[in-house]
């Protein structure tokens, strides 16, 4: 076994673990918050497809990076309103928001599919999403603003008897899960890919909730999650490389299974999940 | 200024009449989406909703869809109502398909009557064994079931991938990812000569009129209703949650296996990689549009059958991509938890 | 003198309820002014108005003589007006220094804010840890964080919303202490409760509620409990006449040295607990709320199976392994602390919360069907029976005042003919005419033979109906004591914790 092809590992672990950071942590404050948005799977197929389509139109970066992000922000801006404003079930907007953007994204990018595109280098966001779990962990925990989230999120009568604005702090903190959810699928679509495919995604929506859970709701510890299974996604590779003779199929499951056998376990310590869970997770908020 | 009151009990006229609400503004944001698309709403929808039904082989593929919708809906309404999240119902199809199929294959030069039910009954137990998977973990080891059932949703489809690919590939199939088509013993027949709908449309029927039973008139139907609102009240009540879970999953589960077994040894005839267009999905929207009624339920897959027909003919003549049926159902679902709005409060215009 | 707060004509209704009718009346600076009004009278609706936590719908608030729209509790924070909510807005998994960061609304550096906090608590003679949790405070620590949370933003009028609920004897008269020494340093406090003696003992001036209305605002000086007591309710209450348990009679239920093991934060361990109740006995439990009650609750009824160590004896047989439903079927009935939600299902008729409590009765259920007529006559039966006011048989429990509901669910449990019966804050928050009829219900089932278990937070509660009261503090148990012999100071100790 040679230097080379460990770094080699090292390096495809990083660039294809960095979407899952951005999912996780946008989503880890949108619940920090007390609100559970399971439509991140749209939003990234959504941002993975308006950046696509944006660059190939304009050729430009910078344009596709905003229009990107902007429809992560517009896409979760319209979840929020409905769960926060309309009060309707998280859970099943949630998954209304995951199949919109399914089909939206799958309409939008028809025509494109298969385009070529010049990717953009994956090391600025990969280094962005460092510095980002970094910037949150500090904001959640050092100061007033992060406070207030956590406060929200643990009980929402209270910080609106201590005159704390909830349907406000929540609006902002869905955005931001929406917009880190599209700037994920943006980096699988430009930078990772870089093209676009229906479905592209593949489930690392889906992934990144659960690793929101094994977290327990951490950023550093979300960090390590998503490393932990991009490294199992990888292993595929590797096994391959070492000789072991599986079908493919059963490598391709390593993702999967290993999120569900993650999720067993950390759940089934009923008291510490309590312990970590934001206490209005999912539970609207009606001012009486 | 606008006012938003509490209403003191819901109404059950705007309960009902909320579906129709949200399919109304679908199709104004629809038709937002024809004019976007440059093309004219009226004519679109024409093409959209009253071109595919125009014709007996249209109604019969009508029903060729909402058949295996409604039949996973109205077993997802089980969980539903239990307040049990089960979104995996795309792969417990997958498994009905794989356990039924098997079978079909492994006999596959039987003329045998028994063949045929054979394979429907491990249909529908395959369904129900993977979803007694995020059952007992829901039980057992408190995971969540919705991140559980679509994990083992993506396990089932490579699991069915391998199997078309590897062991179960036609030998005479060019070395196309597909099985050996069933015998016709193990086929399903078809209700009417030259049609496709076949006799699943029966199952579908009579489950429906079983489900109405269960939920009004049993007492199995109250504990699902009860811990559905509230599982502390449930437990005061003594009722057993875990095992109510494990029902529910399993009633469900069966149903999406049904629907699986159906699917191949009706109108597809053998197993390959896409035997199902989003069914297990597309029926949560099912579910919740028909709001988790038997009846309703009938209803709605009809109409989101029909949102299926009318994207292959959009694709067709109006040359926009078939994902369209998903854009409309996606809105559909997003406008009937916000028409539910209505339902909780009054709006006081001052 | 010129009134620091004066209301007039404050009128707020929600859905079927006017909760403030033309309210009017003033507050002088520097007073203690008390609130005086039964359960759903309209104070608490009242004082959330003036914190900007609820917005009337017509009349004006004058602070100073000026006009001010409160619309939301920070307008209500700049015009120096803070409030000690009744079920605290604490945060329970944050230490008690973000809780104080995030009651203030200056910029205090965290130095500032340790400096400050420790300066009130000194003056008033609170103690507090700033990095424990709140999880790990009693009621008592957790009130004095909410007042001390107040005064760091140097307010002008504090409110305290039935502070005196929760609190034990000796706390309460700290918390007396406190108020006055905040009276002194020119603070107008506003206090609301429904308990006379307290309201005679500390403000400077009362007003009256009854029926979300003003009845009358007094000089507290010149009235006494029950001239204050007639006013509030309108009419006078006859007193109960308690029965007396035979010594001869069996012994019906106990627990022998039950002791739990959760591992849980939030909840309390019980610690040997003994206690056993005769036939025909009303047993009291009293105590501070978060004392091992829920759990206490939880062994009596085992809804979640959790492991505990001792004997749970019914009719000398152990019932440790039972299952409610089998603890039901052996007659003994349950009427839970949370209404909606627990004992009640709030989107469902009331004939389906019949059949929540009674599914094991075969002449309601047969081969799994449910016989919809049978559970029909039987709900009007108890709707009858116990003065339920309730439309129909097809109501929907959510549409039933407290009040109601509790007749409604006690009624349910007592028809289902119990042995055993046991309560947890059966007049918890419901008008008094429910209450005394539920109370003298329960009498007179005791008179009948039955046991009743009735854990409560009211001591006054208990002292009027019960044979026997003890006492839980912190999962332990004290032994009874006899009410007839009963000694407040002793009973203030016990609550305390001071038994062994």
């Amino acid at each position: 076994m040679n230097y080379d092809l460990i770094l080699g590992i090292l390096n495809i672990v990083l660039i294809s673990t960095t979407p899952l950071v951005f999912a996780g942590i946008g989503e880890l404050v949108t619940e920090k918050s007390g609100v559970l948005n399971l439509g991140l799977e749209g939003l990234m197929l959504v941002g993975a497809v308006s950046g696509f389509i944006s660059l190939v139109i304009t050729g430009n970066y910078f344009y596709s990076f905003i229009l990107s992000i902007l429809s992560g922000a517009i896409l979760s801006s319209i979840f929020a309103f409905f769960v926060l404003r309309l009060l309707t079930n998280q859970i099943a907007t949630g998954l209304a928001l995951t199949i919109f953007g399914i089909g939206l994204s799958a309409m939008l990018g028809k025509k494109f599919a298969g385009t070529p595109i010049n990717g953009l280098s994956p090391y600025y966001l990969i280094i962005f999403s460092f510095i980002l779990v970094f910037l949150i962990n500090y904001i959640l925990y050092k100061t007033k603003a992060g406070l207030i989230i956590r406060a929200v999120g643990e009980n929402h009568h209270s910080a609106y008897a201590l005159g704390y604005d909830v349907i406000k702090t929540r609006y902002l903190t869905i955005i931001f899960g929406g917009v880190m959810c599209s700037l994920a699928g943006f980096y699988i679509s430009v930078c990772y890919a870089p093209m676009w495919q229906e479905g592209m995604t593949a489930g690392r929506g889906w992934i990144a909730l659960a690793l929101v859970v094994f977290a327990t709701w951490k950023p550093w510890r979300l960090l390590v999650g998503a490393y932990i299974f991009g490294g199992v996604a990888i292993m595929q590779m590797n096994l391959q490389a070492f000789g072991v003779k599986l079908p493919g199929q059963f490598f391709n499951m390593m993702p999967y299974l290993a999120t569900l056998m993650v999720l067993v376990f950390i759940s089934s310590n009923k008291v510490r999940l309590k312990l970590n869970a934001p206490s209005s997770l999912t539970i609207p908020f009606i001012k009486d | 200024m606008i006012k938003i009151q509490k209403r003191n009990s819901s109404s059950s006229l705007i309960f009902y009449l909320s579906p129709i609400v949200a399919i109304l503004l679908t199709l104004f944001f629809g038709s937002l989406i024809f004019l976007f698309l440059d093309l004219s709403p009226i004519e679109s929808f024409k093409i959209f909703f009253i071109g595919p039904i125009s014709n007996w082989y249209g109604l019969s593929e009508l029903l060729v869809k909402a058949s295996p919708l409604a039949l996973i809906a109205l077993g997802l309404s089980y969980c539903f109502k239990n307040n049990i999240y089960n979104i995996g119902a795309e792969g417990q199809l997958t498994m009905g398909a794989l356990f039924g199929g098997g079978v079909g294959l492994f006999f596959y030069d039987s003329n045998s009557i028994f063949l045929l039910p054979t394979m429907i009954l491990f249909g529908s137990i395959g369904g129900a064994f993977w979803a007694s998977i995020p059952a007992i973990l829901k039980t057992n080891f408190n995971t969540n079931e919705i991140l559980s059932s679509l994990m083992l949703t993506y396990i089932a489809l490579l699991i069915l991938d391998y199997f078309v690919v590897g062991p179960w590939k036609d030998p005479t199939g060019y070395g196309l990812p597909k099985s050996r088509p069933f015998s016709d013993a193990g086929r399903l027949p078809v209700l009417v000569d030259g049609f496709r709908a076949h006799i699943g449309v029966y199952f579908t029927i009579i489950i429906a009129a079983l489900s109405y039973f269960i939920f009004n008139k049993t007492l199995f139907g109250f504990k699902l209703r009860v811990t559905g609102f509230s599982s502390r009240a449930s437990k005061y009540a003594g009722f057993r949650n875990d095992n109510l879970i494990i029902y529910t999953f399993l009633i469900s589960g069966a149903c999406a296996g049904l629907a699986g077994i159906f699917e191949v040894s009706g109108p597809i005839g053998q197993l390959y990689r896409d035997i199902s267009p989003n069914y297990g999905f597309t029926a949560i929207i099912v579910a919740f549009l028909g709001r988790l009624n038997p009846i309703g339920i009938i209803i709605s897959s009809l109409l989101i059958a029909l949102t299926y027909l009318g994207a292959e003919d959009a694709q067709l003549f109006l040359k926009i991509p078939s994902a369209v049926g998903f854009v409309f159902q996606g809105l559909v679902l997003f406008f009937l938890l916000g028409a539910d709005f209505l339902n909780k409060y009054r709006v006081l215009l001052k | 003198m010129k009134p620091i707060i004066e209301f007039k004509n404050i009128t707020k209704s929600y859905p079927g309820v006017i909760a403030n009718k033309n309210i009017s009346f003033s507050i002088e600076p520097k007073s203690i002014h008390a609130i005086l009004g039964e359960n759903g009278a309209g104070k608490s609706t009242l004082v959330k108005i003036l914190y900007g936590h609820v917005n009337q719908d017509r009349g004006n608030i004058y602070i100073d003589s000026k006009n001010v729209r409160i619309t939301s509790p920070s307008v209500a924070k700049k015009l120096g007006i803070n409030m000690v909510f009744q079920h605290f807005s604490l945060f329970e998994s944050l230490t008690v220094a973000e809780n104080l960061i995030l009651g203030i609304d200056k910029k205090l550096s965290m130095s500032e804010l340790i400096d400050k906090s420790k300066s009130i608590s000194s003056k008033y003679g609170f103690n507090l840890n700033l990095n424990s949790p709140i999880s790990s405070l009693s009621v008592g620590q957790r009130q004095s964080v909410e007042i001390v949370r107040s005064l760091l933003n140097d307010p002008k009028i504090l409110i305290l919303d039935e502070p005196t609920s929760v609190l034990t004897p000796d706390e309460i008269k700290n918390l007396f202490k406190v108020i006055s020494n905040l009276v002194q340093d020119n603070l107008t406090v506003i206090f609301i409760s429904h308990k006379l003696e307290e309201i005679i003992n500390l403000s400077n001036r009362v007003t009256i509620l009854r029926g979300g209305e003003v009845v009358d605002t007094l000089i507290t000086k010149n009235e006494n409990p029950d001239s204050l007591g007639l006013k509030m309710l309108g009419y006078k209450i006859a007193k109960l006449k308690r029965n007396k348990v035979d010594d001869n009679s069996k012994v019906l239920f106990s627990l022998n040295n039950v002791s739990t093991f959760n591992q849980d934060p939030f909840s309390v361990n019980l610690k040997n607990i003994n206690f056993s109740l005769k036939t025909g006995q009303i047993l009291g439990i009293a105590g501070v709320a978060g004392n091992g009650q829920n759990e206490l609750m939880e062994i009596f009824l085992n809804e979640n199976n959790d492991n505990f160590k001792g004997n749970v004896i019914f009719k000398n047989q152990n019932i440790n392994q039972l299952s409610t439903q089998d603890r039901k079927c052996l007659s003994i009935s349950y009427v839970t602390e949370q209404r909606l939600g627990h004992s009640a299902v709030p989107e469902m008729s009331l004939t389906e919360n019949v059949l929540l409590s009674m599914s094991h009765n075969k002449k309601f259920i047969k081969n799994d069907l449910i016989n919809f007529k049978e559970i029909g006559n039987h709900t009007d039966k108890i709707i009858k029976k116990f003065n339920v006011n309730a439309p129909s048989n097809f109501s929907k429990a959510s549409q039933l005042s407290g009040g109601n509901l509790q007749k409604f669910i006690i009624g349910r449990e007592i028809l289902s003919n119990p042995e055993l019966l046991i309560l947890s804050q059966p007049t918890w928050g419901i008008d008094a005419g429910s209450e005394s009829f539920i109370r003298k219900t329960l009498i007179d089932l005791s008179l009948n033979g039955i046991s009743i278990i009735i854990i409560s937070h009211d001591i006054d509660e208990l002292l009027e109906i019960c044979n026997d009261v003890c006492v839980l503090y912190e999962g332990r148990l004290s032994k009874n004591l006899n009410v007839e012999q009963i000694d407040a100071t002793q009973l203030g100790k016990y609550m305390g914790g001071l038994f062994d």
